[in-house]
């Protein structure tokens, strides 16, 4: 494993950091397996749509104060369509961007009077996963502007900056080493295509901070908090990096 | 209740040999594993799963430890006459979740 690491440093080394080209972007989908590629592909057989219909059932039930359910607002979960590839997205009221997680339990709170669901929680992650199953296909559009600026800057600064024992940034792995292996595992290029993702190592569905706090981890840095600005500025900066790319979820990785 | 995913033609020809997949949600939890104060994770898996054809057994698993979350059972079998498919889940409970589809047989 530590000639593996020094391995990869000493490759990075040598390469000056670059970011991919449009035409080089691939989908952690076509690092997988053909099994896992096979799993995904099809919807009877993708234990992520369990989250999905999960997530339908939430949808239905009233909570909180209000006593509303999320299809009393927004009527048939179709009105989803196209909103989980815009996210994180920026909230004038917070005077900060939401992911699609954060934007549920502030819906929860604010609209329905409840609860927010814990950091991920099945049910924030089942409801994430069917709000962004309506969004499957199309393509990743996160917005531009003056107001995400400074959060998208920052995202792209954590992303290139070294953390953890390891000294390794995001970018040292997934912009100049993507395609290598580390260990028995491809790395792949880090597109946030398919989340929230049904990780075979999980078994079960998870988030994209989940995801980032696993890499954490891994380079032996202190993880972000579930929601922490940190983590949002990050999974921004990713979107906007896989801009174009066709959304998969409920996608399925090794 | 778990969820379920049941996924059979809902029509078939007599004699035709028809795919029947089911997923379940399910933690299979081993008993083997620590949680995070470091007591063990109680042992609760699905330990059979079992499918009738118009009450005719067809298909019959014995799950152990082995077997990852959410398991996902395939298996084939050659449609006979119109009728009911019932598949039943057991766990180490004692539980059994019980899931009824209709086949068409022409």
């Amino acid at each position: 494993m530590r000639v593996l690491v020094l391995a990869v440093v000493a490759a990075t080394g040598a390469a000056a950091a670059a970011e991919i080209a449009p035409g080089d972007r691939r989908s952690g989908y076509d690092f997988a397996g053909p099994e896992s590629r096979a799993m995904q592909d099809d919807d009877t057989a993708n234990p992520g749509m369990l989250g999905v219909l999960q997530g339908e059932t939430l949808w239905a039930t009233k909570a909180g104060a209000a006593g509303r359910s999320c299809a009393d607002c927004h009527g048939d979960a179709r009105s989803m369509k196209g909103v989980a590839v815009r996210y994180p997205a920026f909230e004038p009221a917070l005077a900060q961007p939401l992911d699609l997680e954060g934007r549920i339990n502030w819906c929860r709170r604010e609209h329905q009077g409840a609860p927010p669901f814990a950091g991920e929680s099945e049910d924030l992650v089942a409801l994430t996963a069917f709000v962004a199953y309506q969004s499957r296909g199309l393509p990743i559009a996160v917005q531009e502007n003056a107001e995400l600026q400074p959060f998208l800057d920052l995202g792209k600064e954590l992303f290139h900056r070294r953390q953890g024992q390891l000294n390794l940034s995001c970018s040292q792995c997934h912009d100049d080493n993507w395609g290598k292996r580390l260990a028995g595992a491809v790395i792949p290029q880090a597109h946030p295509t398919g989340y929230p993702v049904y990780r075979l190592e999980w078994q079960s569905l998870g988030s994209l901070q989940r995801r980032l706090r696993n890499c954490m981890i891994g380079v032996r840095a202190e993880p972000y908090e579930y929601g922490a600005p940190e983590t949002v500025a990050l999974e921004l900066y990713l979107m906007e990096r896989a801009y174009g790319m066709p959304l998969e979820t409920p996608a399925v990785r090794p | 209740m778990a969820r379920v995913l049941i996924n059979l033609p809902a029509r078939a020809k007599r004699g035709e040999i028809i795919e029947i997949k089911t997923l379940i949600a399910h933690p299979m939890e081993t008993g083997y594993r620590l949680g995070p104060t470091g007591a063990a994770i109680p042992r609760d898996f699905i330990n059979r799963f079992l499918c009738t054809y118009n009450g005719e057994e067809v298909f019959r698993a014995a799950l152990f430890p082995a077997i990852a979350a959410n398991p996902f059972i395939t298996f084939f079998t050659v449609a006979t006459e119109s009728g009911e498919i019932v598949f039943s889940w057991t766990d180490d409970h004692g539980e059994t979740q019980t899931e009824v589809r209709q086949i068409t047989v022409e």
